[in-house]
């Protein structure tokens, strides 16, 4: 399927997420503009995305001259009101109902009636989200992988009253970005953070209950499950109150008590174990070497 | 270190033709029980009990919260009849002497195994873990979610896992994973452990052949 998009506008493009799907975008030919409330967090991610392209055209992945046109093809600003050209507009603002709402309400007074507005929510519902637009027909979920520049992966998911016209463009889009789009209906967490949440919670409450030390813990399920990296060492990653803050997401849509947050985690992060961020989580990060907490 | 091996039937950890059966000695500090029930010998360095998904509790008698000896659980991780990886549980009680996780880990480890240390818990790591997860995606199926294949993709390419939940749960045998679910239930009586909808198929269907 051929894709009709032509622009695309990411919002919240200052952000490590925001970045990575404008550089998806550019990278793929189409025309990209990157809005963000702040000036200074549009500066520092081009740095970011010109750093990103420079080691590109090191490694040999992509000529300079290539490297030279995705840049021009991204361009940044701090008006809404430029997004009005755009086909598609991404958003990867902060996660919360309230302010994806307010964005989406506000583009839909900005933007011509046939752009098709898409979230990278991955927790929120997309029909909630789409609630506030004026246009819930044409709003999409389309949920990228951390760093979304390298992983390919993206879920796309309807809300109630997303039309097969939107899907099937939204679609359409993911493969002329060059990813790899999977359909999941429009429930917490969709298929990745479903999975993966309550999962990194039995671990942290395994650890609570003493079954085994946190590095145990990695090991086996690294060793036995060929997974990249334990879900403590996960947990570390992200941060211990990003996963509370997925719990504070999910547990009041689902009441599934695996998703609620353990109280070890919420022990640690109240006593600013963080993880890899502030230096100690369930591992200690003192030396820049990681070792059994 | 040395050790002996008592079997009665085939392994799980170490079937017929692991290199791990050769290796045993005359005068072993260790001794090793694959499905042969338990002789207690207090003049041993460690003593090793092969478990399924029973506690080692069951095998060595428990005390109020004071039980532990130089007897000590064991399991090899393996899915279905995938050859068994090179994990292995030690299970231990709270008042196991640590001479004996230290002479259990030297046999195993001598033997190009990992070995991580557990509570004697149910389900120890791998399956208190995983089998949640694997009901969870065995109700997302049924519930429409995505499809199996969608599901098993975006666990290799999103988390980078080596294969998706369905596939593993389905190589390992939903059967089998009935069984291991319901033993964790009997314990934690936990809607998550329950076997999912298709494990009670897959084990009716097994009774019925």
């Amino acid at each position: 399927m051929i894709s009709s998009i032509k622009t695309v506008a990411v919002c919240g493009a200052g952000g490590t997420m925001g970045a990575g799907i404008a550089i998806v975008a550019a990278r793929a030919g189409f025309s990209t503009i990157c809005f963000d409330t702040a000036t200074a967090s549009l500066d520092r991610a081009a740095k970011q995305t010109e750093g990103f392209f420079a080691k590109s055209v090191e490694r040999g992945k992509i000529s300079a001259p290539d490297k030279d046109a995705v840049m021009a093809r991204l361009s940044r600003t701090t008006k809404l009101d430029d997004l009005a050209a755009a086909d598609l507009v991404i958003e990867a603002v902060f996660e919360d109902l309230s302010v994806k709402k307010d964005l989406l309400g506000k583009l839909g007074k900005v933007c011509p009636e046939p752009t098709i507005f898409a979230s990278n929510t991955s927790t929120l519902s997309i029909t909630e989200i789409a609630s506030g637009s004026g246009r819930d027909d044409r709003v999409v979920g389309l949920h990228f992988c951390l760093p979304a520049q390298l992983m390919k992966l993206i879920e796309v998911s309807p809300g109630i009253n997303t039309s097969d016209a939107t899907l099937n463009a939204a679609w359409a889009w993911c493969e002329a970005a060059g990813q790899l789009p999977v359909k999941t209906q429009d429930k917490p967490g969709f298929i990745l953070n479903a999975l993966l949440v309550p999962f990194n919670n039995d671990a942290i409450r395994a650890v609570e209950a003493g079954v085994a030390s946190p590095a145990d813990v990695d090991t086996a399920i690294k060793l036995a499950l060929g997974y990249k990296m334990g879900p403590l060492e996960l947990i570390d990653l992200v941060g211990l109150d990003t996963q509370v803050r997925l719990c504070e997401a999910f547990y009041p849509v689902t009441l599934d008590p695996r998703a609620a947050a353990p109280p070890l985690l919420t022990r640690m992060v109240a006593a600013g174990r963080l993880g890899r961020k502030s230096g100690r989580g369930f591992y200690a990060y003192d030396t820049g070497k990681m070792f059994g907490g | 270190m040395g050790y002996s091996i008592v079997a009665n039937g085939e392994s799980r950890s170490f079937p017929n033709g692991d290199a791990f059966l050769a290796g045993t000695t005359d005068k072993a500090d260790v001794v090793i029980y694959l499905g042969a029930e338990l002789v207690a010998d207090d003049s041993k360095a460690a003593i090793l009990v092969e478990l399924g998904t029973e506690s080692l509790g069951r095998h060595t008698g428990e005390a109020s919260g004071e039980e532990g000896s130089n007897v000590l659980g064991f399991a090899r991780y393996r899915n279905g009849s995938d050859a068994p990886s090179k994990l292995v549980e030690l299970v231990r009680q709270p008042r196991t002497k640590d001479s004996a996780i230290a002479a259990a880990k030297a046999v195993l480890e001598a033997a190009g195994l990992t070995v991580v240390v557990c509570a004697d818990q149910a389900g120890r790591i791998i399956d208190r873990l995983v089998r949640p997860k694997y009901n969870a995606a065995l109700r997302f199926l049924d519930e429409g979610l995505a499809t199996a294949k969608d599901m098993d993709l975006t666990c290799r390419l999103g988390l980078g896992y080596a294969d998706g939940p369905i596939e593993r749960v389905e190589r390992g045998g939903l059967a089998h994973h009935h069984d291991v679910t319901k033993a964790l239930f009997d314990v934690f009586a936990t809607p998550a452990y329950a076997p999912a909808r298709r494990a009670i198929v897959a084990k009716q269907r097994e009774k019925k052949t």
